[in-house]
């Protein structure tokens, strides 16, 4: 059987299930203008994170092109970059590299122009017009396999290594059968679970990908000891304590499960864009939502499939977030937030396959336009960029 | 009556996940495995919903499995019935002491 879905096509041929133009500030301290300018414009996101100056150069790097990627998203019709005129990211080469897939890029300097009041203005103006030349662009239909889809688990307790990731994992391998790519990250959480990844890993355990996801799974588990301190406290959270879950193995173990059960194909670093790769990858991320959703979503990811247990309510700007809630507590009580009920699973009611086809049909409909939850409630604001060194 | 239920994953765990609530000590449990097979073990503690008991006696020091897999090590000798959790299983992995 093959499947279609109605996407925007962009001029580098990638489809997307969102037509919004996004507002980048490339630092921090270009948010705030940016913000005015989101919040006066319909159709437009923004990307307020925390970053692109006094870092050192590596993270700089990192937070230009993971904001490079962030643009190319095939669910932004158009880009608006605010720059204040003296950060450390490269705002031309920002402006550049997203102007390269053919989509309109402008840019306002917020020093150049005198200041706030007047970049505010200049940035609505700009931005208005984005939104109205993206506003007649029509969907097209096309095949499944120009699908990316992002997983992740969040707010787990031990139904989400029971129902909800499982159901994850039964959309995972139904999207490598039909061509498409498929992501997950969260590396801290493959800690005690890492070895079954490598055997999965195209080449076996002892080829290059095999080897490169014990390696993720070393620097993170390194960075945490370098700091003499203690994973556990941290990781698993108070929240997955007292979901049932006991330790960090515990947890990778439950969540590996939503990744299904096809080869892995590589590991992709924090920043890096999809461009034509199919299969099943790991994007080396951690597992904190504002830093792992940025991550997905620079891959070129049309949405993401997030798996629960005691209730993540948030999204992200640009990606819409289909929740699979793994615990009928929750879903019961937080239902206005979760988009599907797994924890029939877990009462027996229904099968995994049968709850997995259940959230491939809601993922057409969600590529279609049908908004998710979090979208239709505007909770998706906080999103940030995973930087390896200090503030300086 | 509700059916206190709980999952026991792989053949090789030791322990398994109650999915029921008001669990105490003394309720007996069903715990089911994928092929249908189940034994009823009476609890010991107070368990809430999606955490753990032991399926058979554990020494401290004994590898926790779950999933076919090891979650830990337990920290102090549990029965069989009991409830396991971070007071009596310790995390292996991510340690800054090991």
């Amino acid at each position: 059987m093959s499947y279609t879905f109605m996407g925007y096509r962009r001029p580098d041929g990638k489809y997307g299930a969102r037509n919004l133009v996004a507002v980048i500030p490339s630092v921090i301290c270009a948010t705030d203008v940016a913000q005015a300018i989101v919040r006066q414009v319909q159709g437009t996101v923004g990307y307020f994170h925390h970053q692109g100056c006094c870092q050192l150069p590596i993270d700089l790097t990192r937070v230009t092109d993971t904001l490079i990627s962030l643009g190319k998203s095939p669910n932004l019709a158009a880009v608006l970059v605010v720059s204040l005129g003296c950060e450390g990211t490269d705002v031309e080469r920002l402006c550049d590299e997203i102007a390269a897939t053919g989509k309109p890029v402008e840019v306002i300097h917020i020093q150049e122009l005198g200041g706030t009041s007047r970049a505010i203005q200049e940035g609505i103006d700009k931005a208005q017009a984005l939104v109205m030349q993206a506003s007649g662009l029509q969907r097209e239909e096309t095949d499944i396999s120009n699908v990316i889809m992002s997983i992740k688990c969040g707010a787990s307790d031990t139904t989400s290594g029971m129902a909800s990731n499982c159901v994850i994992g039964y959309v995972a391998d139904k999207l490598v059968d039909l061509g498409a790519t498929v992501v997950f990250g969260e590396t801290t959480e493959f800690l005690g679970g890492e070895h079954i990844l490598a055997n999965r890993a195209v080449g076996g355990y002892d080829g290059p990908v095999g080897q490169k996801i014990l390696e993720i799974v070393d620097r993170m588990e390194k960075r945490a000891k370098a700091i003499g301190e203690d994973m556990r406290g941290g990781q698993p959270t108070p929240g997955n304590i007292a979901g049932g879950l006991s330790s960090i193995e515990e947890k990778s173990l439950g969540a590996i499960v939503k990744s299904g059960h096809r080869p892995i194909q590589g590991v992709l670093e924090y920043p890096e864009f999809i461009t034509d790769q199919k299969g099943l990858w790991i994007k080396d991320a951690p597992g904190r939502e504002p830093e792992i959703l940025t991550g997905m979503a620079a891959t070129g990811a049309q949405f993401m499939m997030f798996s629960t247990g005691r209730g993540a309510p948030q999204g992200f700007p640009s990606m819409p977030v289909i929740k699979i809630c793994g615990n009928p507590n929750t879903y019961e009580h937080m239902g206005h937030d979760m988009d599907l009920n797994a924890g029939r699973i877990i009462t027996g009611e229904k099968t995994i396959d049968q709850v997995g086809e259940e959230a491939f049909e809601l993922m057409l409909k969600v590529l279609n336009g049908q908004m998710t939850k979090n979208e239709a409630l505007h909770y998706f604001s906080t999103m940030d960029i995973y930087c390896l060194g200090p503030v300086i | 009556m509700e059916l206190k239920l709980a999952l026991k994953v792989d053949d090789l765990d030791n322990v398994a996940t109650i999915f029921a609530n008001g669990i105490t000590d003394g309720t007996v449990v069903a715990v089911r495995d994928k092929k249908g097979n189940h034994e009823d073990i009476p609890v010991i503690g107070d368990v809430p919903y999606g955490h753990k008991i032991a399926l058979r006696d554990i020494a401290k020091g004994e590898r926790i499995m779950k999933y076919g897999e090891c979650i830990g090590a337990a920290s102090a000798d549990i029965r069989k019935g009991e409830y396991v959790h971070v007071h009596n299983l310790e995390a292996l992995r991510g340690r800054g002491d090991l």
